[in-house]
């Protein structure tokens, strides 16, 4: 132990600061250049590549929208047949929810969560690092599909029979489902290293009870995810296996069930609407929190709230499916579950104007989304009470009201804290402050184009008018609904248009942020901005729910990681003390060759059974190198060993 | 023309329960937002001392326990709405079985990619009327719609008389309408079935009970015998062309059940489940191009001379 004991390198009082900082940015660097870039198994930059990838195809589906917007502007417009109709509306809803929605709120947990922990790298890197790649190949696939009129055109739903191999001969419908398991593996690789990192790795001290609402958000969404996407791989792998090997699950002559998918669809897809949501839920409370100035109020039954959601959330999914004659006494319990799920919802709602009720909050954009935010999201929530209800749900279903309550819900719900939150974090990641006009300018008008766009929508769906249609006739009262509507969307893109190229301006104007511009509470806002690649030169020490308003100049650290060689702190899943310092890998292209090669498979598997057997040559050797022992790795020490800096902490 | 297909313009006690119901769940959703709204701008605005980010986060003080109350208020005013909600919700469901068991007139539904096939239950074989697209119904009766589908699900809704039912290959729903005043109403197909589910309409008809039992009788005759040469001709076109092989006239050995019963077309108000209205321009249009006026709808181009088509329109316009 002698030999190693010399080599070892800690940081603590024995090393110079400026030595420490220097080694842990030697041993935290990734190699130059593309291929840096491509082995990388750093958080943040891993991070930001997710937010900008997922980004850039909210924009591409986004377009998709406004093109059917213009076609429903005026009734029995040839702007676009009912073909591309067909596809527009499918790729729009599946992109938003597969390649934007669920991966651009994993994209922020991977970039946020790691600094909030206090800890230098995420869990399993690596696993992240082919997460992205394989979510990179997944949306390309699916757009490039697109591109080439494969383009997924039966709904981001995709009910059989009508997806069936009867009724949807070709391609299309069989790029959908393999999108769907792109996505799929990587949420579940993202959310596993999120659970992770959130159990084990949170700084010293940081111990259930003093960890902030955001991380709690996350552990629930990550667990959701666990539950809720296996049954839509079920779906989509059934689903595919009966259009190209000739299975029968869903084939009713041969004892297979339509509303077998319908099931497994939704038992995955009403979740999916609050995987969505808690994260953005953990927004609003960092927002509120900070630009309140005070701790946000009732932090325990928020908590409670959100694992409430996150339980209930499965419970819903039958009010899907109210019209396709389910019993009526199965449904009622439906009702009275989807109707109860208001009430975590309302709990927080309150806790938060309460908090800005005490507190004194600061105008800032992110603080005008989520005030945004609350009034959108408590209308979308009460339409979303009324869909829960079975007669008034056989009116509204499949129309344009519910069209409506769901963009409040997710647009409301989701996207406002979301631009809040990119807003907020945006000094943090670039090192510069967003324009605050510009801001509030592209506040202002996504605010007002996204109710004018959608409130019409209510009373079309209650005026009769079904979703899912390219075109209608005049004559039912419907034109100038959607027109307006189309004006709004227009004046929404505007919006999103005004807010992205306000942070893109921000990139080289802005000025210097420093390390907590916005007088935050949280750990992410104790290290430098941009973080170094270390992350944090010593590993914080959390005596409080509110570190850093607590003991602001002065944070304590524990000491004694190694400075060279990667390594992060382990603690214990509820009290957070030292446990286990663990080695962090090194990058490593294997991410990258595995991602290439589950690709193959994947798309392969469209066009011959056999890709799936073949396939797993490659997607084999490529695990075997990704997992080769290397001798560094196999290190493992209790914590406290030869560094008596943890053992303080841990005392 | 507002008001023919929406579920505000209720015409029957179905839909009218319901009706009532989104006015109850408006009304209270409509007094939870505002009173959020008012608190939400009060809590922001009200006066301060400071706003800054430098100002130190005050630290949770007694007033905790102030607030816990007003949250704790809050909360439980939320679960007595939504309590009152949930019930007027299970009470308004129990009201809309009220018709079932009382139904006087079956009518089977057969929803098609892209069109309604409607045959009227009797004991008597001969008696059964096969239609599509336009359903009557007398006023004031109930009436039992059993819903199947031979492709893939589609549902339906005619929001004047009812929300919406499944139809769902290999299995069969029902659903009782009934239409208290006489007038009539547009429905829909309102779950996505391919191309053309923008028109997969259909008309529901209600009339008096004597208005509808004419139109009954009416409807069991076989075609008329064309009064004319050219109609006569017409006839001769359409039965040696490719009309028979989707169509049925009866009367003629025209007895196809794939597309719609032609029998008596002219009776009709639209065509092409609801794409054009029933006239012989639209007809002639949707004959020489079905692809130009729903694109994607399974019925093939005829082509015909130019007497042929006159004679084969001048024909089916004596199909009433």
């Amino acid at each position: 132990m002698s030999a190693s004991e010399a080599s070892d390198l800690r940081d603590g009082p024995a090393l110079d600061e400026a030595v420490t900082r220097a080694r842990l940015e030697h041993t935290w660097r990734r190699p130059e250049g593309l291929w840096g870039w491509l082995v990388t198994v750093d958080h943040k930059e891993i991070g930001r590549r997710y937010i900008a990838t997922a980004l850039g195809f909210f924009a591409l589906s986004g377009l998709l929208a406004l093109t059917m917007r213009l076609q429903l502007a005026l009734p029995e417009s040839h702007l676009v047949g009912p073909d591309l109709y067909g596809q527009l509306f499918s790729m729009h809803g599946s992109a938003m929810m597969f390649l934007f929605a669920v991966p651009v709120m994993e994209a922020v947990a991977i970039y946020v969560v790691p600094l909030m922990c206090g800890t230098r790298n995420i869990a399993f890197p690596r696993l992240v690092a082919f997460s992205y790649w394989i979510y990179l190949c997944g949306g390309l696939f699916f757009f490039i599909s697109f591109a080439g009129n494969t383009g997924a055109d039966r709904g981001w739903f995709a009910y059989v029979p009508l997806s069936g191999p009867e009724y949807s001969p070709g391609k299309r419908v069989d790029t959908w489902a393999q999108m769907i398991t792109f996505t799929e593996v990587a949420a579940l690789a993202v959310s596993v290293a999120l659970i992770v990192t959130i159990l084990k790795q949170r700084a010293p001290g940081m111990s259930l009870d003093r960890m902030p609402l955001y991380l709690w958000a996350i552990l629930v969404t990550s667990f959701m995810v666990l539950f809720a996407m296996p049954a839509v791989m079920l779906a989509s792998s059934f689903l595919i296996m009966d259009r190209l090997i000739d299975t029968h699950f869903f084939n009713q002559a041969e004892g297979g069930s339509a509303l077998l998918f319908q099931h497994l669809f939704w038992f995955f897809g009403h979740p999916e609407v609050y995987i969505i949501f808690i994260p953005a839920l953990g927004f609003v409370s960092s927002i509120v929190a900070t630009f309140a100035r005070r701790p946000v109020f009732g932090h325990l039954p928020m908590v409670l709230a959100l694992i409430a959601t996150g339980i209930l959330g499965f419970g819903l999914w039958v009010h899907h499916m109210f019209a396709t004659g389910l019993p009526r006494l199965g449904n009622g319990f439906f009702t009275a579950a989807s109707i109860m799920i208001a009430i975590p919802s309302g709990v927080q709602i309150f806790c938060w104007l309460a908090t800005l009720w005490d507190g004194r909050p600061v105008f800032k954009t992110p603080l005008l989304y989520v005030l945004g935010f609350v009034f959108i999201f408590v209308l979308g929530g009460l339409t979303g009470v009324m869909v829960a209800s079975v007669p008034l749900d056989l009116q509204v279903h499949d129309t344009y009201f519910v069209v409506a309550h769901f963009h409040y819900v997710l647009i409301g719900g989701a996207v406002f804290p979301l631009l809040g939150a990119l807003h907020y974090h945006f000094p943090k990641i670039t090192g510069r402050m967003p324009g605050e006009r510009l801001g509030r300018l592209g506040f202002l008008l996504t605010f007002v184009g996204f109710n004018l766009a959608f409130f019409p929508m209510h009373i079309l769906g209650l005026s009769g008018m079904p979703r899912r249609v390219y075109t209608y006739p005049s004559g039912l009262g419907w034109d100038g609904m959607n027109l307006l509507a189309t004006i709004g969307a227009f004046t929404l893109a505007a919006g999103f248009l005004v807010f992205f190229l306000n942070l893109l301006l921000s990139l080289r104007r802005g000025a210097p942020a420093g390390d907590n511009p916005w007088g935050a509470s949280t750990l992410e806002w104790a290290t430098s901005s941009p973080p170094p690649v270390h992350a944090f030169a010593h590993v914080p020490l959390v005596r409080s729910r509110e570190p850093l308003w607590e003991e602001r100049e002065s944070l304590p650290v524990v000491t004694g990681l190694r400075v060279d060689a990667r390594e992060v702190l382990v603690t214990a899943t509820v009290t957070a003390e030292p446990r286990v310092r663990e080695p962090s890998p090194e990058p490593a292209i294997w991410p990258l060759l595995t991602a290439l090669a589950t690709t193959g498979l994947f798309i392969g598997s469209i066009y011959t059974p056999w890709a799936v057997v073949w396939g797993t040559v490659p997607v084999a050797v490529t695990l075997i190198g990704w997992f080769w022992p290397t001798k560094r790795e196999q290190r493992k020490e209790k914590a406290t060993e030869h560094a008596p800096g943890l053992a303080e902490a841990g005392a | 023309m507002n008001g023919f297909q929406s579920a505000l313009h209720p015409a029957g006690p179905q839909a009218l329960h319901i009706e009532r119901l989104i006015w109850l769940f408006t009304g209270i959703s409509a007094f939870v937002l505002l009173a959020v709204t008012v608190a939400l701008l009060w809590a922001v605005f009200r006066r301060r001392e400071r706003r800054d980010l430098a100002a130190e986060p005050r630290p949770p003080e007694l007033r905790e326990r102030r607030l816990g109350r007003v949250v704790g208020a809050a909360v439980a005013l939320t679960v007595v709405l939504l309590f009152v909600l949930l019930t007027a919700s299970f009470a308004t469901d129990r009201r809309l079985l009220d018709l079932e068991g009382r139904e006087q007139l079956t009518v089977h539904v057969i929803g098609h990619q892209w069109w309604w096939e409607i045959r009227y239950a009797h004991g008597e074989p001969a008696r059964r009327v096969i239609t599509a697209n336009e359903l009557h119904i007398p006023v004031g009766v109930p009436v039992r719609i059993e819903l199947t589908s031979p492709d893939v699900i589609h549902s339906f809704w005619v929001p004047n008389l009812h929300g919406k039912q499944d139809l769902i290959p290999g299995s069969s729903n029902a659903i009782t309408i009934e239409a208290d005043r006489p007038g009539t109403y547009r429905g829909q197909c309102a779950e996505f079935c391919g191309l053309q589910h923008a028109f997969m309409a259909f008309l529901v008809v209600a009339e008096p009970e004597e208005t509808f039992d004419a139109w009954y009788e009416r409807q069991l005759a076989p075609a008329r015998e064309p009064g004319n040469d050219q109609a006569r001709r017409g006839r001769e076109v359409f039965l040696r062309s490719a009309c028979v092989m989707c169509h049925r006239i009866r009367g003629t050995s025209a007895s196809a059940t794939y597309g719609p019963d032609l029998t008596h077309l002219k009776s009709r108000q639209i065509l092409a489940a609801g794409a054009v209205p029933d006239t012989r321009g639209h007809l002639a249009a949707w004959i020489a191009d079905p692809q130009g006026i729903k694109p994607g709808a399974r019925m093939p181009i005829t082509a015909l001379p130019p007497p042929d088509f006159q004679a084969l329109l001048a024909y089916l316009e004596t199909l009433e």
